[in-house]
């Protein structure tokens, strides 16, 4: 038998990397989408072990949407780094700096 | 240790690993299939968890569709991608210490006990006639039907979003241009000359 806490802890690992990730290769905007996708996937892992342990379908249908969501939204990401690389032949993020910000 | 447990430990192994290699390995193709592999060992584990729709999904939309996406626009980009890795170095070990810590906290409240198999046990396997599909079609399509209309419009709109960010219209190129084709009046093609007749000498 598998504790809860088992599939928990994976879940915990795995987003503990992609904030690893976020640090390590924060110049690179798609390996930061990357990381973003396997943050993602932590989550889905903790809605589907709670969903099967407390016997709630709720769970997977979140899990659903989650990527739903995730779908569009490194779809439109990976759109607007073409459109970023068209215009600038770069994606570092340390030269998207027009804003000041 | 039941066979159970040691496929558990088997993919989670595999996952975590993988995941390790995505966010530390200098090219990002290779990034992108370690990335693949991450999602094939995850979905294998949500297949233990009696969540065969969603593994399912997760192979076929993501690693079909989305990560294809990834290596698609990867390939496009013509990046010396080495220098994007400047300071990686400097940051790994405030890297580490940051997610160290998140790692350990929860860790900390993960193993307290309200997780551990005493208190929730693990639930009776499924017989052969339940099918999760079914269970979760009833859920998605009784009462969550708004928010799953509101994803289509959603996936919709990111389509859209996508075709119109990446549409370039390109100058001095030949094409056929029916609209103006049709538009073109008498007046503007010919011009008809009165003149005198002439006589030949």
């Amino acid at each position: 038998m598998i504790a809860l806490s088992h599939y928990l802890a994976l879940g915990a690992i795995l987003f503990s990397i992609s904030v690893v990730g976020i640090y390590l290769n924060r110049k690179n905007v798609v390996i930061l989408l990357m990381s973003i996708e396997l943050m993602l996937l932590a989550v889905n892992i903790n809605f589907i072990a709670f969903s099967h342990y407390l016997q709630d379908t709720a769970g997977q249908v979140f899990v659903f949407f989650v990527l739903t969501v995730a779908a569009a939204e490194s779809a439109i990401g990976l759109a607007i780094i073409i459109v970023l690389f068209r215009r600038r032949h770069t994606i570092n993020v340390s030269d998207l700096d027009s804003l000041k910000g | 240790m039941t066979f159970e447990q040691l496929a558990f430990y088997f993919f989670a192994s595999i996952a975590v690993l993988a995941a390790a290699m995505v966010v530390t390995v200098r090219n990002p193709v290779r990034a992108a299939l370690f990335l693949i592999l991450t999602f094939f060992a995850v979905a294998c584990i949500w297949m233990m968890l009696e969540a065969e729709f969603l593994a399912l999904v997760l192979i076929l939309v993501y690693v079909g569709a989305v990560m294809v996406l990834f290596l698609f626009v990867v390939m496009m980009l013509d990046i010396d991608f080495d220098q994007l890795r400047e300071g990686f170095a400097e940051t790994l070990p405030i890297g580490a210490t940051v997610a160290v810590l998140i790692l350990l906290q929860l860790v900390i409240v993960l193993t307290s006990g309200p997780f551990e198999i005493e208190q929730i046990s693990a639930p009776v396997p499924a017989g052969v006639d339940y099918g999760n599909t079914h269970q979760l079609g009833l859920l998605l399509y009784t009462y969550y039907v708004y928010p799953f209309v509101l994803a289509a419009a959603l996936l919709l709109l990111a389509m859209v979003a996508a075709i119109v960010l990446t549409l370039r219209k390109r100058t001095g190129t030949r094409t056929q241009k029916p609209h103006e084709q049709v538009q073109v009046r008498r007046e503007d093609r010919i011009r008809l000359v009165k003149m005198n007749s002439e006589k030949k000498d």
